[in-house]
């Protein structure tokens, strides 16, 4: 029988990258979850899919992905729904989770997360996408904000209401980006708390931390190659007041150190939840 | 504008720098679309490097760069999967340096190695598994991940030493025609330099010829006397090699 909800996980995790691979494997990591990156496993077999087996057998796993399109006006590809959903019941994920994004139309892929229109029509075709993903993949989606370096002079709606709007109508959940809201807030000059108080509460299952740079003409970019910024933690303990039950995540893709360094800052992102938690 | 003629517009950004987009977008679209078109890019380069980095190696970052700009300009990507992108590299490389076929061939190798790596599981045979076969009947199944190509020059050696940070040798043509075959054993892909009579009964056994329609095509190309030794060697290489996932017997 098809889920139709996700449960809430409020644990704390990492995401699984080849430098670490054998530190996961040792099974002695303090997290409670890892994220894996759903493409890198979407392979006929081999070692993806052996490391993956085994890291499965140590960890809860989420599954996130970079490539559903879920905003192509042209629909969502069901060969990589069919893929995906073999990888999922294979790995039986605490979620399936991919962007609010496009990354390619009519055959043409970027292979980056482009960003949508916030429009009636944009909002017909995502909502069409995700009902169609979920009925393939037999779960709920989580669907997460990109970092966007532009806005559309059509736009008719702040992006905190495409998501709860979105959420509305398909019943998907929300994998909130605490530093995407920042370095969008930063782009394109909105209050990043209005943001936070803007999205349904009850939809968030996943919060992911990340670091960003400057490129020196006034944008804030969604690099995933620094520790998570001063300012993207106190976000973070703004969401731990808004958000209860929500796994946390940091995330690193570029210059990826040491696995210490992101326990050490998974380590504050805990102390911070503890704190509120407390205070609450 | 609706959401597909929004995105046709970003598309033809991307691949043309084509301007309609511009209208659209709130504020200076400059900087903005600066950031979208540079990512697209870097992102593709940088997929080809970590896919070729034999070729990188060889070629050097300003050769290999501008090879990699070429390639993403006149072959957009269209696969679900990043990975797929290196498909066609070597015919990009292989059109810029017409009189350096190393370069292709090593492309080729590195793309090779790439796809056997998480290619299809298969479980070879033991040796001992072919006992009582009749060989004249016989059909060998292969490895999926298999993969060969012909080759014209040294570009097996260049790889080795490049991967092993060692000088490489110069490049040179080969005296005899040689080939190269890809296959994963285990978990880890390999590669070995053959001779054209192996490729040819390797791509008759890929093809499903019978052992003894193999060990007829060798025996046309020297000593009858000689192909029992040829054939048995070669079938030894092939269930050394972890070649061979099956015999059947019609």
């Amino acid at each position: 029988m098809p889920a139709t909800s996700v449960a809430s996980f409020a644990g704390f995790g990492l995401g699984l990258r080849p430098p670490h691979y054998q530190d996961f494997l040792g099974g002695n990591v303090p997290i409670d979850f890892v994220e894996v990156i759903s493409e890198n496993f979407m392979v006929k077999g081999g070692q993806p899919l052996n490391i993956l087996a085994a890291i499965g057998d140590r960890y809860p796993v989420a599954m996130h992905g970079v490539s559903m399109s879920i905003g192509s006006a042209d629909g969502i590809k069901l060969d990589y729904l069919l893929r995906l959903k073999a990888l999922a019941d294979r790995v039986q994920p605490l979620w399936v989770s991919d962007h609010l994004c496009w990354t390619g139309i009519e055959g043409f892929n970027s292979h980056d997360l482009l960003p949508l229109p916030y429009t009636e029509d944009a909002m017909r075709i995502v909502c069409e996408n995700i009902l169609l993903a979920q009925d393939v993949l037999e779960r709920p989606l989580l669907l997460e904000n990109p970092s966007t370096y532009m806005n559309f002079a059509d736009d008719a709606m702040s992006e905190w209401a495409f998501l709860s709007e979105m959420c509305r109508r398909t019943g998907c959940y929300v994998l909130l980006d605490v530093n995407n809201i920042y370095v969008s807030a930063s782009n394109h000059g909105f209050d990043p708390l209005a943001y936070l108080a803007g999205v349904p509460a009850e939809r968030v299952r996943q919060i992911h931390l990340a670091g960003h740079s400057d490129n020196g003409r006034g944008l804030l970019i969604d690099t995933h190659d620094h520790p998570v910024s001063d300012p993207v933690w106190s976000l973070y303990r703004a969401a731990c007041a808004r958000f209860s039950g929500v796994a946390t995540m940091i995330e690193r893709d570029d210059d990826i150190p040491p696995l210490s360094e992101l326990l050490a800052e998974l380590d504050l992102a805990r102390a911070l939840a503890a704190a509120w938690q407390r205070a609450a | 504008m609706n959401l597909l003629a929004l995105q046709r517009s970003m598309r033809e950004h991307l691949i043309r720098g084509a301007g309609e987009i511009r209208g659209q977008i709130q504020g200076d679209p400059s900087p903005r679309l600066a950031v979208y078109h540079h990512a697209y890019r870097s992102q593709l380069v940088d997929c080809l490097r970590d896919t070729f980095e034999r070729v990188w190696a060889w070629l050097g970052d300003v050769r290999f760069e501008a090879a990699a700009r070429w390639h993403i300009e006149s072959r957009p990507p269209h696969s679900w999967t990043l990975s797929d992108y290196g498909d066609e590299f070597d015919r990009t490389l292989s059109g810029l340096y017409p009189d350096d076929r190393e370069v292709a061939e090593i492309a080729w190798l590195d793309w090779s190695l790439r796809r056997a790596f998480d290619g299809p599981d298969a479980t070879p045979i033991a040796p001992d598994a072919l006992s009582g076969i009749d060989w004249d009947g016989a059909i060998l199944h292969i490895v999926p991940t298999l993969r060969m190509t012909s080759i014209s020059t040294n570009c097996a050696a260049i790889w080795t030493s490049l991967s092993e940070e060692k000088t490489p040798p110069l490049a040179a043509r080969l005296h005899a025609p040689m080939a190269l075959r890809v296959w994963r054993k285990e978990l880890s892909p390999h590669f070995r330099a053959v001779d054209s009579i192996e490729q040819q009964a390797l791509l008759m056994a890929c093809h499903g010829a019978t052992f003894a329609a193999i060990c007829s095509a060798i025996a046309a190309r020297m000593e009858p006397s000689k192909v029992p030794e040829v054939a048995g060697s070669l079938l030894a290489g092939w269930l050394q090699d972890g070649l061979i996932i099956t015999v059947e017997n019609r």
